[in-house]
């Protein structure tokens, strides 16, 4: 399996090659990268304004539409073509919602309107985490710390093995079983997982600390449970039971959407995981260099951009996590390009190859 | 009794049938839905709509909004955050009430000056029209006037200052539902630079005509060719010092006022009520450098000299603000709070922004001068 990837120039090529050179050029090439993506973070900035808000704003319309164009079909889901429509509208929304709206809005991607509704602080989005919990361990923890290995949970969210740095033990040898096993439930996965429970043990997070974010986690899973798997079913009459399995097929397939493309994002072949040593005293155009080498990209077309929550510019959301998910498409040619010329890999391709690549990677890691 | 006793049945249904629906829609409410229809109906974030522009002077427009659910309504005197869509940003700015209170629900009134180089003021002043929707915060300020009411009176007021004095003259003028009654004795001294430039002017006539307990007086700096000082005040109304005051102008005005009443003692200076459009700063301790300010933590109620590119959360934490945070370095946005006012600089780009509502990372951004953040 080949992944596209671009490739770093030969020593003898005139531009500066990362293999030939000492740190001091490294450390200039990452400056240049490094200031090249803020001239053009700036320009993206600079033109931010009232065609983004519109995109926003539609957003959240569709995505709401859709909800109870859903919600209302599933009531009637009885009725043969209901269930299919309601269904189908339903996961739409909920990706939708998962994946443009709440991961963007809750990274202050639309902190700019100065909207008090659309922003990181008040955004809570149909997840089980809490917005609060989550943007602790994803906005702080991975993007602070991207494919770090020892330092971003998000490596392998602490029970796979994702690089070849981690140690292997036994347990990884059943670590394909876990990758499938957690796709399904992922939502709930994730929301154990943002427990931190781990971080007790090790003394980073106390008790106390654990045990108030586990009852903000209970308190808005009972509510998230209770809506799609009792309230709404009780409330469609005959229709209950097709309704409950169309709730559960949504978020059912949400989480698999969902862990596909987060999988995809750090992952693929190509993808690089780094030590805590080379993170030392990192400076911004190194950080800037260890986003794009952490990260992946998926080709296709806008439905797919938008399904993914343009995560499928996983590259220019970790080297901007906070521009606006719309305009990422707009500079992915630009980003890449920048990564050419500073003999930077850029990580892309085809969903089926880069998920494929991912599941070779789960696979290959099992073993030591 | 029964009346009560149904409000209290349908208050409490009403609310049950809340609590029912919002299990529905949770993590959001039924009002981020109905938002979707009409932004009025959304109470999470109310609006308002506006219903008719009225030009006052050349320079200044009242609005008369009808205010959407979730709006809590105000007392005479109090001013309103409005949040203003220019180029898909909504720009907060506070203005006082023109109106007089009424029923919950009923339309009122803002009274905005276009101020030069003033992007929202010139926006509402001047190119809003009916059916525009406006973003509304919960009115707030304590310039109102006390129940119950002094016996004597004194509004000292300058320019679009007269505004939040309006609604409170207004607001009288209804309670006392008309010439009999008293509203004790209350003297307005309103100076404006001439007769076609001072607001309400028309109506300022007219209700002292009809209120016997009202005096107004006019002082037109431009006719007159000059400015409405202290010793003018005690030749229009003698017994100033023993009235109580409500005064509303350019801050200039308010400090000299203030001076003025202080230099008279303690017992007439609690008098005065002071009300500035924008809530004024005290300078940096002594001993900061000229280009140093002070960063306020408004809620937490602590001030902090602004050391130069000390981002605000390094600050805040010495100080003993109990800082949100998260990565330091401008990714996360888990340190970010609302700008209440002034300006700060992203320590990352140079860039200088602010304006109120802004919610300002505060672990890459410095304070400008003097800054007040929501903490």
């Amino acid at each position: 399996m080949s992944v596209q990837t671009i490739p770093r120039p030969a020593p003898e090529a005139a531009s500066p090659g990362p293999a030939s050179y000492g740190p001091a050029s490294e450390e200039a090439r990452a400056r240049a990268f490094g200031e090249a993506l803020d001239l053009l973070r700036q320009e993206v900035i600079a033109e931010r304004g009232r065609e983004d808000a519109r995109y926003i704003h539609t957003l959240i319309a569709l995505q709401r539409g859709l909800e109870c164009g859903g919600r209302a079909a599933l009531a009637i889901s009885l009725l043969p073509p209901a269930w299919p429509a309601g269904t189908a509208m339903l996961t739409t929304a909920k990706i939708l919602e998962n994946m443009e709206l709440g991961h963007n809005i809750l990274h202050g991607q639309w902190d700019w309107m100065r909207d008090p509704a659309i922003n990181s602080a008040t955004w809570e989005w149909d997840f089980p985490t809490p917005a609060e919990a989550w943007k602790h361990t994803h906005n702080v923890i991975h993007h602070t710390f991207t494919n770090v290995v020892g330092k971003d949970r998000d490596l392998g969210y602490t029970i796979l093995r994702m690089s070849p740095d981690q140690p292997w033990r036994p347990a990884y040898l059943a670590q394909p079983l876990y990758a499938a096993l957690i796709a399904p439930v992922f939502e709930w996965a994730i929301a154990l997982y943002d427990l931190e429970v781990d971080a007790v043990a090790t003394g980073r997070k106390s008790p106390r600390a654990l045990l108030r974010d586990l009852g903000a986690l209970g308190r808005k899973a009972v509510r998230q449970a209770a809506k799609d798997y009792l309230l709404f079913p009780l409330l469609s009459g005959p229709s209950a039971l097709p309704c409950l399995l169309g709730n559960l097929t949504a978020n059912t397939v949400r989480n698999l959407w969902a862990h596909t493309v987060i999988f995809c994002g750090h992952f693929p072949e190509g993808a690089q995981s780094f030590t805590e040593e080379r993170i030392e005293g990192e400076s911004r155009g190194q950080w800037y260099v260890r986003q794009a080498q952490g990260s992946a990209n998926i080709e296709g077309g806008t439905v797919l951009h938008i399904l993914t929550g343009n995560l499928s510019h996983q590259i220019e959301h970790h080297l901007f996590p906070d521009l606006p998910s719309n305009r990422y498409a707009q500079i992915a040619p630009r980003v890449r390009a920048l990564c050419e010329e500073h003999g930077i890999p850029y990580t892309t391709g085809p969903l089926l190859r880069q998920y494929t690549s991912v599941w070779s990677r789960i696979l290959r890691l099992a073993l030591p | 009794m029964g009346t009560t006793f149904l409000t209290a049945v349908r208050g409490r249904s009403g609310r049950l049938l809340h609590a029912a629906a919002a299990a529905l829609t949770t993590p959001l409410l039924p009002a981020d839905y109905l938002a979707l229809f009409d932004p009025l109906l959304g109470g999470r974030w109310p609006a308002g709509r506006v219903e008719s522009v009225r030009p006052e002077t050349a320079e200044a427009t009242t609005l008369v909004i009808r205010p959407g659910r979730g709006w809590g309504g105000f007392r005479a005197g109090q001013y309103v955050p409005v949040g203003v869509d220019i180029d898909g940003v909504l720009h907060w700015r506070t203005y006082s009430l023109s109106s007089a209170p009424g029923r919950p629900g009923e339309p009122f009134a803002l009274t905005v000056k276009a101020l030069p180089d003033g992007l929202v003021s010139g926006r509402l002043a001047q190119d809003t029209g009916p059916g525009t929707v406006l973003r509304l915060g919960p009115a707030q300020g304590d310039f109102t006037l006390p129940e119950p009411l002094p016996e004597r009176t004194l509004f000292l007021t300058a320019g679009i200052g007269l505004t939040p004095v309006m609604s409170m003259l207004r607001a009288l003028a209804r309670r006392q539902g008309g010439r009999n009654a008293s509203a004790g004795d209350v003297v307005l001294v309103h100076s404006a630079p001439d007769r076609a430039a001072t607001v309400f002017g028309r109506e300022l006539r007219v209700l002292s005509r009809r209120m016997p307990w009202l005096r107004v007086h006019l002082h037109h700096t431009r006719t007159s060719g000059r400015r409405l000082t202290p010793q003018r005040l005690s030749a229009v109304c003698p017994d100033w010092r023993e009235r109580q005051t409500w005064t509303c102008g350019p801050g200039p005005m308010l400090d000299a006022l203030r001076q003025h009443w202080h230099e008279q003692g303690p017992a007439v200076e609690r008098r005065l009520h002071l009300e500035r459009f924008r809530p004024a700063l005290p300078a940096a301790a002594s001993g900061a450098g000229a280009e140093d300010g002070l960063i306020r933590f408004q809620r937490t109620g602590v001030d902090v000299p602004a050391g130069a590119g000390v981002p605000l959360l390094r600050a805040g934490e010495a100080a003993g603000v109990a800082m949100p945070s998260g990565c330091r370095m401008g990714i996360c946005f888990g340190c970010v709070a609302s700008l209440v006012q002034g300006r700060v600089r992203d320590l990352r780009t140079g860039e200088i922004t602010g304006e109120p509502g802004t919610l300002v990372q505060t672990c890459v951004c410095t304070a400008v001068g003097t800054v007040a953040v929501d903490l």
